[in-house]
């Protein structure tokens, strides 16, 4: 069924609360249906609690916007509900190559090794993504979207947060315990509060044209740099859904953006790469520029900033939607535990300290890729001419050519809810790396294994008896190709406490349930000591 | 540890190779011979400790006087 998620209206609906004499008190109130709201109302609806969902709109993303979504995204997505949808509908890819003028420098494979249920990446325009997460949310009866309904103003005490609502029948006030600010890049809840998000910008300008056209061009990303059909700029191509194709052109500062806008000037530029007698329609045409900037906290009292409010980078890389993704997620658990008593309020202070770090990594990366591509300064051009120069056949060059750091998820290496390491162990999966997945026998995945709460996984041959913590256990003949154990450097009997975001915060390799029981009071700000952190 | 001690067997011959390099160039040819001069030797040394004392001892004594084209950004 093809659905135009573009063009979709939803209905303003008048709601009870906005009779009521006073405000309507909701445990928690998401701002903004983008990908990061919705994600977060899905996550927190999944963990049994009721949401309130407000958009200011009643359209999903006009436009593709990010199109790039990332295996660690991807994953979320499953355990959302809605990540085979995204699959099948999205265009795999693992595959990036870099040309400089005319010739190919450069190509990285993302996912070099076989064994994952999720590619690196698929290519999908953000309106699906929308489409798929809102298509889950309203299958889940706990979620209530109310569409043309515009948050103005936003204050707090200590037991809760008021909003003034602006709807077509005018304004109404509600209450909540808690507010999840996802609200986009201008955030008019963060100007409401007084609040900024800070950085730097950079000076150059791009356009990037979505054409629809036959091509057989591979499903793989392609970058230029100085090609010869665009002289002394970069241009990206990559492929899309329903045979769009995304170009993205640099056009450098002075640009009119405005001018450069006009079909007259666009369509040259395209042909220009595809040929002079290519038959294309433009799908979509915007001219961007771009700051890598963040809020100084995330966490303001009962407010919390997710995605763009919260942060933002450049487009190469891909970091914005993914990481806004990864937000919610971070978030979603948190809440939903503070909402039903079972953690204390300041366990949502390391939803600040893990996300905050998340940012800064994503910025740094961001900020690097795009030093590379629109040098700020004489030096720093010199310098990346002669890392493409050299690149040509000198193998080590090729590794500092930087067409943009492709999405990664942050392993929360510093937060207060790990329990550090007593044993010995080697790899990737040490506390606050997010979980990898593995094949299991019979055609099953290990991260689908496990589930909404905290996990502990178990490798060995039967399953250890533990109190208050749902056990999975991988037992030799499960992990049949011994992926899974490669993957988390297990022996019999090794144990990995995993977060409901699927996060690891403890391991050991032989199970002790004080130490267990430590480490899931930890991870949920229930020891005394981590009040502080 | 960067080496500032002698350790190029024929200095005047080096240095003769190296201005040669630049004789029949323009300064924007000269940049980027330096610029690929520069990051082969980096590649070549490896240490990054020894890279940043390198990079801090080159920059000693100049006063900075310029600036880049970054932009502060607030929303
Ligand atoms: C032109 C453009 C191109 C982009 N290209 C890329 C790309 O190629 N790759 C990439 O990774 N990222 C790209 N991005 C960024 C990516 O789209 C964002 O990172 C992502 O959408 C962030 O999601 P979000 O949910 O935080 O915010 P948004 O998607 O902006 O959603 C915010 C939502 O909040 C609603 N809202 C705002 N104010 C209020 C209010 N007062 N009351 C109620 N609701 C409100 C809005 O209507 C909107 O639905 C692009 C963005 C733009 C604008």
């Amino acid at each position: 069924m093809h659905v135009d998620y573009q063009s979709l209206r939803f209905d303003y609906r008048r709601s009870p609360d906005q009779s009521a004499g006073s405000a309507a008190r909701h445990p928690v109130v998401v701002v903004g249906a983008g990908p990061v709201g919705l994600a977060a109302a899905i996550d927190l609806a999944q963990a049994g609690q009721r949401v309130l969902l407000l958009d200011d709109d009643r359209s999903l993303s006009s436009g593709s916007r990010a199109i790039c979504f990332a295996k660690r995204t991807l994953e979320i997505f499953d355990r959302l509900g809605c990540g085979e949808a995204m699959v099948e509908k999205g265009v795999t890819w693992n595959l990036g190559r870099v040309f400089h003028r005319a010739d190919p420098v450069y190509s990285f494979d993302l996912l070099p090794e076989g064994g994952h249920r999720r590619p690196a990446f698929i290519n999908l325009q953000q309106y699906y993504v929308e489409g798929f997460l809102l298509e889950r949310a309203q299958a889940l009866p706990n979620i209530e979207i109310r569409w043309q309904n515009k948050v103005t103003a936003v204050s707090q005490s200590a037991e809760a947060v008021t909003l003034t609502v602006e709807t077509p029948e005018g304004e109404y006030r509600l209450s909540a315990d808690y507010l999840v600010a996802a609200d986009g890049a201008r955030s008019p809840i963060r100007r409401a509060m007084g609040l900024e998000s800070k950085g730097r910008s950079f000076r150059d300008r791009f356009l990037i044209a979505d054409v629809r056209m036959k091509a057989d061009f591979p499903a793989e990303r392609w970058f230029w740099f100085d090609p010869p059909f665009h002289p002394n700029q970069s241009v990206l191509l990559h492929s899309q859904p329903d045979g769009v194709w995304r170009i993205d052109f640099q056009l450098g500062w002075d640009a009119d953006p405005v001018a450069e806008r006009a079909p007259e000037r666009v369509i040259p530029r395209v042909r220009a790469l595809l040929g002079h007698d290519a038959e294309f329609e433009l799908e979509w045409v915007s001219i961007y520029t771009f700051s890598c900037l963040r809020m100084e906290r995330f966490r303001h009292g009962r407010v919390l900033f997710a995605g763009d409010s919260a942060h933002g980078v450049s487009p190469f890389g891909a970091r914005g939607a993914n990481s806004g993704v990864q937000d919610a997620e971070n978030l979603a658990w948190k809440l939903a535990l503070v909402l039903r008593g079972e953690a204390p309020d300041a366990l949502l202070d390391s939803y600040d300290s893990e996300r905050v770090a998340a940012a800064d990594e994503n910025i740094l990366n961001s900020t690097r890729s795009t030093d590379f591509i629109t040098p700020k300064n004489e030096a720093s051009r010199a310098f990346r001419d002669a890392v493409l120069d050299l690149a040509k056949d000198c193998a080590f060059a090729r590794r500092l050519v930087n067409s943009g750091r492709l999405s990664l998820p942050s392993t929360y290496r510093n937060s207060p809810l790990n329990t550090p390491d007593e044993d010995a162990f080697e790899g990737a999966m040490l506390p606050g790396a997010p979980a990898l997945d593995a094949p299991l026998e019979g055609g099953g995945w290990l991260l689908d294994r496990l589930g909404r709460d905290f996990t502990l996984l178990h490798f060995g041959e039967a399953a250890p008896v533990v109190d208050g913590v749902r056990v999975v256990n991988v037992t030799p003949g499960e992990d049949a190709q011994g992926l899974a154990a490669r993957r988390y450097d297990a022996r019999p009997g090794t144990a990995y406490l995993i977060r409901p975001d699927q996060h690891v915060c403890a391991r050991w390799r032989r199970l002790n349930p004080a130490k267990l029981r430590a480490a899931v009071d930890r991870a949920t700000a229930r020891v005394p000591e981590m009040a502080a952190c | 540890m960067l080496n500032t001690k002698p350790n190029i067997a024929s200095p005047d011959d080096f240095y003769e190779a190296l201005i040669a390099l630049h004789g029949d160039l323009t300064p924007e040819q000269s940049r980027a011979v330096d610029a690929r001069l520069i990051l082969l030797l980096s590649n070549h040394i490896g240490d990054a400790a020894v890279l940043r004392q390198a990079m801090a001892r080159a920059r000693q004594g100049i006063e900075p006087a310029g600036h880049d084209t970054i932009l502060a950004a607030r929303a």
